[in-house]
């Protein structure tokens, strides 16, 4: 059974359309980027998978139904939005004996081992703690709750490369495991990248791309072609071009390598340059130095 | 799985944990009442010690009017912290689905196995159950601890005091509890709508509770120069106490079992009218939280 399968997800505001007949299908064990500009329908898919928004058209999480079945879902879905969510005037220990009074899946100890390497303190108010220890907080009580999906939306927002990089850190050495499935969202998309499965791109309400990671790297090729060879590259219809240093910088799609091996430098594409070869949008300064909008 | 299972704990307690929390969250429900009652035991102290002649009561204290003075004695003590609770309560009501769309903490509760219906009952329990019952301890322990202390004041000064032994604590704690309860049932709806409002408003709860009800007593007044609505909520507001209690001759109420009128209260159709509305209020007060996020 797939973990998440939507078939002609849809939702709109008003007269606005936010997610417009998606059709997508998770496999249980997987990391997924859900990548996309904002007001894309990123969230409102998240809100639509997490049982917050109502929708029309068929969707199934852990085959469940999240709009009408929300409070059975969430014994084994973790949901962490960005970082101020926690209720504020609540004492760290207050939290986790309120996790552990309601929640059938959440082992205290492991959430107070957890916290335990980290210099939080139960008897803190969430008002006193850093934006950084938040969310270590809120990782830690999640990491203690056995589920089966968790959902990530925008989870290091506003937190110092440090932070970022411990947070995914911990969450796939102490965390994931092939029975369970990932769901994230970030505007640091190159910082997880080493990190993801599969990814899915999100435009205007549908999904414009969506695989694995290592389909993507056979797929799609970027090559650095001096300027004498650009007009033979172009033959082969790249899907995108940029100029860098004086050389054009062009990705194909679905063309061999063979082919492409002696216009210039080949190498894999990321995903923020993927991202705006296939979305558009404005090219960022260099390459994977910068969020794209994600 | 099989080896995890017995780690967990079998069942999860939510609405008990629902109240616990929002006792931790809002801790005015207990401290409101309790610092009024002290300072009713404290202003009653030093009364008794400035002007202890004023409390003494002389002559025999016995039948009509010892019931008469002690049933104005604890109706005065009784009644701030009565005030205190429902003004506690109508805040509580108004601010418990809207604060937690403002600070954003719905998504971390609505991340959690608990349901929107669990959620809004067990949130209702605080003006039903938890204050009625907080009220409830702190008069009677005000009343004893005043009794007591004033009676040793009094003592001191060589003046006569009411004997403990005489107070019909027994018929008073009842009336106190039958009262509350009451109270609780008659106001449901006024609880129910207020619920409403904050899990409606986007902003500006105490407006959106106040004007919807005084707009339907002008057009009302102006449409049909009739005020049914306006004395609908007189009687909310104050028509339990016809309906509980037998309140003829108010200046001489008496603690006796009879002034209780219970069968009239479960026949009033207020009682019954209010309670169905307070059920619709509170239907819409746990769908509209199924659908709003932050605001």
């Amino acid at each position: 059974m797939a973990c998440i399968e939507a078939r002609g997800l849809r939702k709109s505001f008003g007269g606005t359309v936010a997610i417009d007949g998606i059709d997508l299908s998770v496999e249980e064990g997987r990391i997924v980027g859900l990548i996309g500009a904002n007001g894309a329908g990123k969230s409102t898919t998240l809100n639509a998978i997490l049982g917050l928004t109502p929708f029309e058209g068929e969707l199934k999480v852990l085959g469940l139904n999240p709009w009408t079945q929300r409070d059975q879902l969430m014994r084994e879905v973790c949901f962490i939005a960005d970082v101020a969510v926690l209720p504020r005037w609540m004492k760290v220990s207050q939290a986790i004996d309120y996790v552990a009074g309601i929640h059938p899946r959440f082992e205290r100890s492991r959430a107070e081992a957890a916290l335990a390497k980290t210099s939080i303190k139960l008897s803190s108010k969430i008002r006193e703690l850093s934006k950084g220890m938040v969310t270590q907080l809120h990782l830690a009580l999640v990491m203690a709750i056995d589920a089966k999906l968790l959902v990530l939306d925008e989870p290091t927002l506003g937190l110092d490369i440090l932070f970022r990089k411990k947070f995914y850190d911990t969450l796939l050495n102490d965390y994931f495991d092939h029975n369970r499935t990932i769901i994230v969202t970030t505007h640091q998309v190159e910082e997880i990248q080493h990190v993801l499965t599969d990814l899915m791109f999100i435009d205007h309400g549908k999904i414009v791309l969506e695989s694995s990671v290592e389909a993507l790297e056979v797929r799609f090729t970027e090559v650095m072609v001096a300027s004498a060879q650009a007009p033979t590259a172009r033959l082969l219809k790249p899907i995108h071009e940029r100029q860098v240093f004086g050389r054009s910088l062009m990705l194909f799609d679905g063309v061999e390598r063979e082919k492409l091996e002696g216009l210039g430098d080949i190498r894999t594409p990321n995903i923020a340059d993927l991202f705006v070869a296939l979305i558009g949008g404005e090219t960022p300064p260099a390459a994977g130095e910068t969020g794209v909008a994600a | 799985m099989t080896d995890t299972v017995s780690t967990f704990p079998a069942a999860t307690r939510p609405i008990y944990w629902t109240v616990r929390r929002e006792l931790w969250e809002n801790r005015s429900i207990y401290l409101a009442p309790a610092i009024v009652g002290l300072l009713e035991v404290l202003g009653i102290v030093i009364s008794a010690l400035r002007f202890p002649d004023h409390v003494q009561i002389d002559g025999e204290l016995s039948g009509d009017r010892a019931q008469a003075v002690l049933g104005a004695i604890y109706g005065a003590l009784g009644m701030p912290v009565v005030v205190t609770a429902l003004i506690v309560a109508a805040f509580y009501c108004l601010d418990t689905l809207y604060s937690e769309r403002r600070d954003r903490s719905i998504l971390f509760w609505k991340s959690l196995p608990v349901s929107d219906t669990v959620t809004v009952l067990g949130k209702a329990l605080i003006p039903f159950v938890i204050l009625p019952v907080v009220t409830f301890a702190v008069i009677s322990i005000t009343q004893i601890v005043t009794l007591s202390v004033s009676a040793l004041i009094l003592k001191f000064y060589g003046l006569s005091a009411p004997v403990l032994s005489t107070v019909p604590f027994a018929t008073i704690t009842l009336t106190l509890a039958y009262a509350l309860a009451a109270m609780a049932l008659w106001y449901a709806p006024l609880y129910g709508w207020l619920f409403l409002v904050s899990a409606f408003a986007r902003r500006k709860t105490i407006l959106w509770a106040l004007l919807p009800p005084l707009g339907v007593c002008v057009v009302e007044k102006f449409a049909f120069d009739t005020d049914h609505f306006y004395h609908l909520l007189g009687d909310r507001f104050l028509g339990f106490l016809g309906a509980a209690f037998n309140v003829e001759n108010p200046e001489r109420f008496q603690f006796s079992l009879d002034r209780m009128t219970p069968l009239d209260l479960v026949s009033a159709g207020g009682l019954w009218g209010g309670l169905a509305v307070a059920a619709l209020f509170f239907f819409g007060a746990i769908q509209l939280r199924r659908y709003r996020g932050p605001v």
